[in-house]
Order: C-alpha cells, then structure tokens, then sequence
C-alpha cells in the first residue's frame, strides 16, 4: 500500500521506469526469467516461420519414435506425429491462452477492486461479499464447475481459469483503492469537480497499477498450470487442436512404452512456469520493496564483532563492568556506518550510571552491545573492550556468553508490550529466566517465579502467573519485565528506557522499585533515559551522550550544578520544576541561542 | 472458547447457502437440454417433456432452486442418472477416498513445508537455504500430474516399489498397509505445491519474528540459540502460518482433481471428471457442494487452531 502513497499522485516519471528496469535487471535471478521466457515467447511466435513439420501431420509407419531418431528431434508421438513442432506450436496455444486469461482476470477484477475500494460502504460490502463467496471454492473445482457448465473447450477452460482468478485481483486492488479513496489528491479532485470514472481512472489508477502488476505476475504461472491442468483432463483444448496439457494426457496412455510424449510437454510446462514465477517474484521485489523476501536479514544469536577491532586495555579492573572504547556501526548495501564512536564507561559494584541522551544518540546501541544483543546484520562492533569482571565479553565463545546473559548481565528493555513474548504466559516466561540458568524441578520453579512476582509488587501473583502480557496494564507488564531480570541476581542490571513508556505514577512507582531493590541487592545499575528528573532520582554518576559520542560525564550532583557542556546545559535547562512554569520557553531559548552560536 | 466456535459455525451457514446458489446458478447455465442428454436417441418430444417434468425442470429457476435445496438440506442430492444410485451415496463414498488422499497430502505438506521453511529461514543464504528455495520454487512451477508421471515411472515402473494406482491391491489388499503403500505417491505428490507455499510462508514468517523485541528479550534471558528459536519464534511465526495451511486445504482438495485421474484413485474428483464428461448434472452439482462445503470447514478449522494457539485472539 506504501507503493502507491509514495509514488505521489501522479503515475511513475520515465526516469523511476529506467531505474526499475536496471533494478529487475539486477536481481540474477529475475534476469535468467526474463531471458528464459523471451526465448520461449520468441519462438512460440515464430513458429510459423520456423522450418518445422506440420504438427498435426500423421504418419502411422513413423509412430513412437524414440528421442534423437532421424527427422524428429524429440521423437514422434502415437499417431507419428513430430513432437518438437507439436510442442512449439502447442506452447503457443498454451501461453496464448495463459496470459489472456491473466488479462481477462486482471480487467475485470481490478475493476471490482477499484469500484468496491472506490464506492465503499454497501456496494463495496456486497461485492466483497461476492468475491469472499467465490474464494470458498476450493480453487481449482470452481474452474471445474464451470467447464462442466459451458463445456469442454480451449476458450471455455480460459473463461473458467479468469474468472477462478478474479478474486485475487479484486482483493489486491481493493485494498489498495480504499486506502487511496480518502487520500488528500483524490478529494482534491473531486472538489474540483471531477466525475466519479474520470477520478478513477485518472486519479486513483495510475497508483493501483504497480499492485495490478505484481498481481498479474505472480498469478500467469499458476494461470498457465490450471489452463494445462484442464487439458489434461480433456476439458480443454480439444483435438485435433493441442496445447501442452493436452499433449501431455493423450500421452499418458503412452506412458509405459514410450515415455517422452507425456514427459515432454510437461518439461515445457515447468520451463514457461518457472521462468515466470522468477520474474514474478522479481517485479514483486522491484515495485513492492516491502515484500522483498530478502530484505529481512536473519539475526544472529550475537552482534557480528569485527575481525581486526582494536581492543582497549581493561582502565578499571576493580569495575564489575567496563566499556573501553566501543564503536559499534551498521552496515547497510555494503557501507558500514558508526551509530557510536569510542565509548567509554564503567561501572563499579552497586553502582548506579545514568546514560541520558536524546533518541538516536546511541544509548541503546551501546547499552545493547554490552551483550551482543544488536541485531546481526546489520549491526557490528567495530572497536572496544567490554570487560565484565575483567573478562572480555566478545572474547568469550558463543555459550559462555549466553550463559552470561541473564545472570550476570540482565536487561530491562522499553516497551513491555513488545519486549514480552504474546502468547506465553508471565508466569512461564519469568520460569524460563531462571531455568535458563538454574537447575530446578517444576514445583520450585513456580514457587521461585510466584515469589519473584510477588517482590516486584505484583499482587495475587499466583493467579496473575497464568496471565499472558497482553492482559496486564503496562506498569504490570514492566514488573515482570524486572521480575525476569532479577531472576538469577545479576551483578549487572542494564536498564534501556524502563519508564518512557509509561504514565508519570507509574513511572515513580518502578523508579522506587528499582531503587529498593538496588539497595537491597547490592546490583550495579546502568539506566538508560532521556530525563534528567529520572537521573536525579536514582543515578550516583552520569554520562551525556549526543550524537553516538559520550560528551560529559561526572557525579550527578556535580553535573547539575555545574555542566560543562552546552548540551548537557541544554537537557537540564529541559527538565520542567514544580512553580516554575512561567516563561519556561524563554528561559530555555536563551540556553538553545548560546548552543547554537556559530 | 466453545461460544467462538459455536459463533463460527453458525456464520458458515450463509456461506453454504451462496456456495449453493453458486453451484446451482453455474449448472443451469449448461446450454443443451439435460433431458436429451439422458434420453440420448430415444429423444422423442414426448419423452423429452417427460423428463423435465420429472426433473421439475419446467419450473422457473428460483423455484428449481428451492425445490433442490430443499430436498438437499434432508439429505436427498437427487439420483446421478448415468450410474443409477442416489447422488449422495456416490459423493461420500467417493468423497471418503478423497479425504484420506487430502488429509494425507494436508499433513504431509505442513510438516514439510513448516521444517524446510523453519531451516530455510535459521539459515539464510547457507547452502541449505538454497537449495530448499530451489525445490520450493520447482515445486511450485510444475504441473502435479506431470510430477505424478514421473513418479510412477520411476517408482513403480522402474525401481517396482510402489503401486502406481488404485487405492488397494486388487488382489489380497485391503489391509491398512495395502492402503498406505497405495498412498505413499499421489499423497506425496499433492503435497509438493502445496508445502512449497507454506515453506516460502513460513520462512518470510520466521525472519520477520526473528527481528522483533520479545525474541531480543529471549536472548537477554540467556536461552540458548535453539530455544529462542522454537519456543519463541517459531511459536510466533506459526500463528501467522496457520491460516495459509487452510488455503492450502483447498488447494489440496482441488489438486486432489488431477492426482485421482494420474493415480485412478477413486476419488471425487475423478468423478467430477467423468460426471462432467457424461454431463450428469445432478451428480456434479452434489460432488462440488460437498467438497466447497467441506473446503469452508477446513478454513475454519484452521481459524479455531489459530485462536487457540494465540490468546490475543482468544479474549
């Protein structure tokens, strides 16, 4: 649907043409489709010029002949006739009917689609209707249906196989006209006065048409199959007329002696077949981007660590944690790029460390690298140590680093809603955190999971345990959050925007939670915000982070009073008191004015 | 739980009923007269009137189309007239053969296609991505009965180790292992398009899982790789899957169309195909209102299995 907000309300430039053929041209793939089937639409073209026997010519002395005999190339068939010009001249009526009936299907489905999208309401109700009813049938028994009903025949099996495909089209371009049918171009045309058709067609069409394409494209294959299928069942072509399907299920009764006049036509199916489903999926890349199904890059279980990265010495080996000097970049089409540069911090036992920046500064990057959880591709750390206890984190082999992650270093993430698993319950995933790590049987397991819950305030937690996420409240949801990461009493609890997302009292309430139980449990905290009043709150240290670079670090309180950097002066000048909202804007322009001085 | 499937099934009945109006509408269509393909060259004028008479043919069509349904909601499908039996002990006799092809080839293609596109997906790019995108992309390309074809040749014509068609043995069979050696071909073959949709599903499913926080999440946990991957996303991944395994039913049912004529499994589609031939209305029109109805079932089978394996839905 993106494809048509994005190409505005006029159709693709010339230019956007070029690009998207070099595109299609590029993708290996497609292009071996592309020329594939070139090949075979030239010569199902040429098949009149080509020096070929005529195809229905019998010659009973000449029947079954083998592959490779003399004068017939691919052998004969049981009446003696030549199967190489059969298959050219039959490919011809194979693909012929095929793409008309891809034609057909797209003409009248998208009209559906457009009119329905269009109209809205009760026309679009009742027509979709229609459409759903049709798609009940099981696909190929409707186009049994209605052979059965017009008869067999080659124009009858093209109707048939159209209209079982009108649907496809009629959903698509549905979809993609109802969204458009609102959109600010389309009202600006009917305030000026444009009828309803010409506002379709010229208006709203234009954008379809990338969907009608890849809609056509995707389905000619499966056209081109169920047209042969019917053939084949002697509903279709009907002799002395042949297409491949045809072909192919009068040889069958062949197919013990003589083999290839069935196994022939069949590979000719298969070549038409998949060079068009290559190219289709091909165009599907090229005008949809979205759907491109080698977009997504399947993480790895770690971040993807740069073979030569320079590795500080461990600054601070009294520290429980130790970043020393992290680049971590993405790379993207080939090209990397740093999110943040030559990070330094450290954590000492029971500790707590504000990191406080603005989004896309890269706290989450570097907070995220400490364990490798940056997803890869496209993530890599390209430079820095990360010593906890001394030992290099992304020296340690695969299992030792899972074995770290939980117990030793736990995380606490943003948003509870998407960082819990949708469809386990709370109670299983805090069991699964400590079972990760310890060895327990099932009883102790609840009692331990039950517990952990009831700590983080969670009350009747033995009943709340067979709830799933999305049936707490999102404060509840952020305790069980704390709960998993409290399970196995981690040295090191890094905490990537715990509050953010979440109302103001709810947000104190697991500030003081978290608090409590830093003091409880002697744990070093690494929080991660963007607000100064939380870092107030519960910080001892704090490092300020712009642009993927720490620029000022210190003791809180030291910090506050005194910041030496312009934009740290900026983010606490940010941080709204109690009875000092008047002329708040003003005061802080005159921060933003100095920051911004040449 | 039960109040949703109860709700569900009640809102297929005036599914069943526009697949009826469908069925029915298509089969009128039919140009030519039916009472002369039956009466064939005792067509006297006579005779003919007689038929449609009997038929109830001279009525207008919504009236035809009541009288019929009518008679089909109590169980009564009329009388196929080129066999000489009610059309309904024909259909599920058939129709029995046909569920344990379809069924067969529906599990098969689901196990299949979820393990290819599971291991296509935990290793992108490796060689066995590869090479499973290559079978699923030749799978999908190639016409069932040819693959049939071939299969008989090489199976049963050349290595002799499987039967090339037929249900059972005609000699000595009978037995359920008779039946599965019968099945080992045309369930197999069904299955190949179809798996090879869910395979290239579900591996689109499980990269888009992959990336999503609650998977980070199980990670920071400290859950090895192979946990993250099958309790958490393939969990995710399948919910998402579910309902194009319904689709597929009816892909399987129709291609079972194909598979029945290349096997001579004595199915409902094959005949379809012979009722279609022998224009023997009655009997089509029950044989297609039977397997769309069942089609419908398996699509809301597939919602129920989908609702329950996702409480967000559930609620």
């Amino acid at each position: 649907m993106t494809v048509a907000t994005s190409s505005g309300p006029t159709p693709a430039g010339s230019r956007n043409q070029v690009s998207a053929w070099r595109l299609l041209l590029n993708n290996r793939l497609a292009a071996v489709g592309l020329v594939l089937l070139s090949l075979l639409v030239l010569v199902a073209l040429l098949a009149p010029l080509l020096p070929l026997p005529d195809p229905d010519a019998t010659a009973p002395a000449e029947r079954l002949q083998p592959v490779l005999s003399q004068g017939h190339l691919l052998g004969t068939d049981q009446l003696g006739r030549d199967i190489l010009s059969r298959l050219t001249w039959g490919s011809r009526v194979s693909m012929a009917v095929g793409f008309a009936a891809t034609l057909v299907a797209a003409a009248i489905g998208s009209t559906i689609g457009l009119v329905s999208g269009y109209a809205g309401g009760r026309t679009d109700n009742l027509m979709m209707r229609g459409v759903d009813m049709l798609m009940a049938f099981p696909y190929i028994l409707l186009a049994l249906a209605i052979v059965a009903a017009l008869g067999p025949g080659l124009m009858n099996a093209l109707y048939a196989i159209a209209i079982v495909n009108i649907p496809f089209f009629a959903r698509n371009v549905r979809g993609v006209t109802l969204g458009l049918s609102h959109a600010e171009f389309v009202d600006a045309a009917r305030l000026s006065g444009k009828g309803h058709l010409s506002i379709i067609t010229t208006e709203v069409l234009p954008n379809v048409l990338p969907v009608i394409v890849i809609t056509m494209s995707t389905t000619a294959g499966w056209m081109i199959l169920e047209t042969a299928g019917l053939s084949f069942l002697g509903l279709g072509a009907q002799p002395p007329q042949a297409d491949l399907g045809s072909m192919l299920g009068e040889g069958r009764a062949q197919l013990f002696t003589a083999p290839q006049v069935s196994i022939v036509p069949g590979v000719m199916i298969f070549l038409i077949v998949i060079s068009l489903n290559v190219l289709g999926d091909g165009i599907r890349d090229v005008l949809d981007p979205r759907l491109r199904s080698g977009a997504l890059l399947r993480p790895g279980p770690r971040t993807e660590v740069h073979s030569d990265r320079a590795q500080p010495a461990n600054g601070f080996p009294s520290a429980v944690l130790n970043v020393e000097g992290l680049e971590t970049g993405f790379v993207r089409n080939g090209h990397y790029s740093s999110a943040v540069k030559a990070v330094s911090l450290h954590l000492h036992p029971g500790e707590c460390l504000g990191l406080i920046g603005e989004s896309g500064s890269g706290k989450s990057v570097t907070a995220l690298s400490i364990m490798g959880l940056v997803n890869s591709p496209p993530g890599v750390i390209r430079n820095g140590g990360i010593y906890l206890h001394g030992d290099d984190v992304h020296s340690m082999p695969d299992t030792r680093l899972i074995s770290c992650r939980g117990s030793r270093v736990a995380y606490i993430f943003q948003d509870p809603l998407t960082t819990l698993h949708p469809m386990h319950t709370i109670g299983r995933q805090v069991e699964e955190a400590i079972s990760a790590h310890q060895r327990l049987d099932r009883r102790a397991l609840q009692e331990r999971s039950v517990a952990l819950l009831e700590r983080v305030g969670i009350r009747d937690a033995r009943e709340r345990a067979k709830h799933y996420p999305h049936q707490l409240s999102g404060g509840q949801r952020q305790r069980v959050g704390i709960a998993m990461a409290l399970a196995n009493d981690p040295d090191v609890i890094v905490a990537d925007e715990p509050t953010t997302a979440l109302d103001v009292t709810v947000q104190a309430q697991i500030l003081g939670l978290l608090k409590e139980l830093r003091r409880e449990r002697g744990m070093a905290l690494l929080f991660i915000t963007h607000d100064f009043g939380v870092v107030a709150e519960i910080c001892d240290r704090v490092a300020v982070m712009k642009d993927g670079v720490v620029v000022e670090t210190g003791p809180t309180q030291e910090l506050l009073a005194d910041p030496q950097h312009d934009y740290t002066k900026r983010l606490i000048a940010c941080v709204p008191e109690i009875g000092r909202g008047s002329d708040f804007l003003a005061r802080v322009r005159s921060v933003f004015d100095a920051g911004n001085k040449p | 739980m039960s109040a949703y499937i109860l709700k569900r099934l009640l809102s297929i009945i005036p599914v069943l009923f526009g697949l009826s109006i469908i069925v029915f509408l298509v089969m009128s269509m039919i140009p030519g007269d039916p009472a002369i393909a039956i009466l064939g060259s005792y067509a006297t004028p006579e005779n003919v009137e007689r038929i449609n008479r009997d038929l109830g043919l001279d009525k207008p069509l919504v009236q035809q189309y009541f009288i019929w349904i009518g008679n089909v909601v109590q169980g009564d499908f009329g009388r196929s007239f080129a066999l000489n039996r009610p059309v309904l002990d024909e259909v599920l006799e058939r129709f029995r053969a046909t569920l344990i092809l379809a069924g067969v080839a529906l599990v098969l293609c689901s196990v299949m296609g979820l393990i290819a596109g599971v291991i296509s997906a935990v290793r992108q790019f490796g060689w066995a991505d590869k090479a499973i995108t290559f079978v699923v992309l030749a799978g999908i390309s190639m016409p069932s009965f040819w693959l049939g074809l071939i299969l008989i040749l090489l199976f049963a014509v050349r290595w002799r180790l499987l039967p090339a068609s037929g249900m059972y043995a005609i000699y000595g069979g009978g037995d359920l292992k008779d039946l599965l050696l019968h099945l080992i071909l045309p369930a197999s073959t069904l299955a190949v398009v179809a798996a090879g949709v869910i395979a290239r599903l579900t591996r689109a499913a499980m990269l888009e899982v992959l990336r999503q926080d609650f998977v980070r999440t199980a990670r920071a946990k400290g859950l090895p790789e192979r946990q993250v991957i099958y309790r958490h996303a393939f969990r995710a991944a399948l919910v998402g899957v579910i309902p194009v395994i319904g689709i597929q039913a009816g892909f399987v049912l129709g291609g079972a169309v194909y598979i029945e004529t290349v096997f001579q499994w004595p199915g409902i589609g094959a005949m379809l195909v012979k009722a279609i031939s022998t224009r023997d209305i009655l009997l089509v029109q029950g044989g297609v209102l039977i397997v769309a109805s069942s089609h419908v079932l398996f699509n809301l089978a597939a919602d129920v299995v989908q609702t329950m394996l996702d409480p967000r839905i559930r609620a």
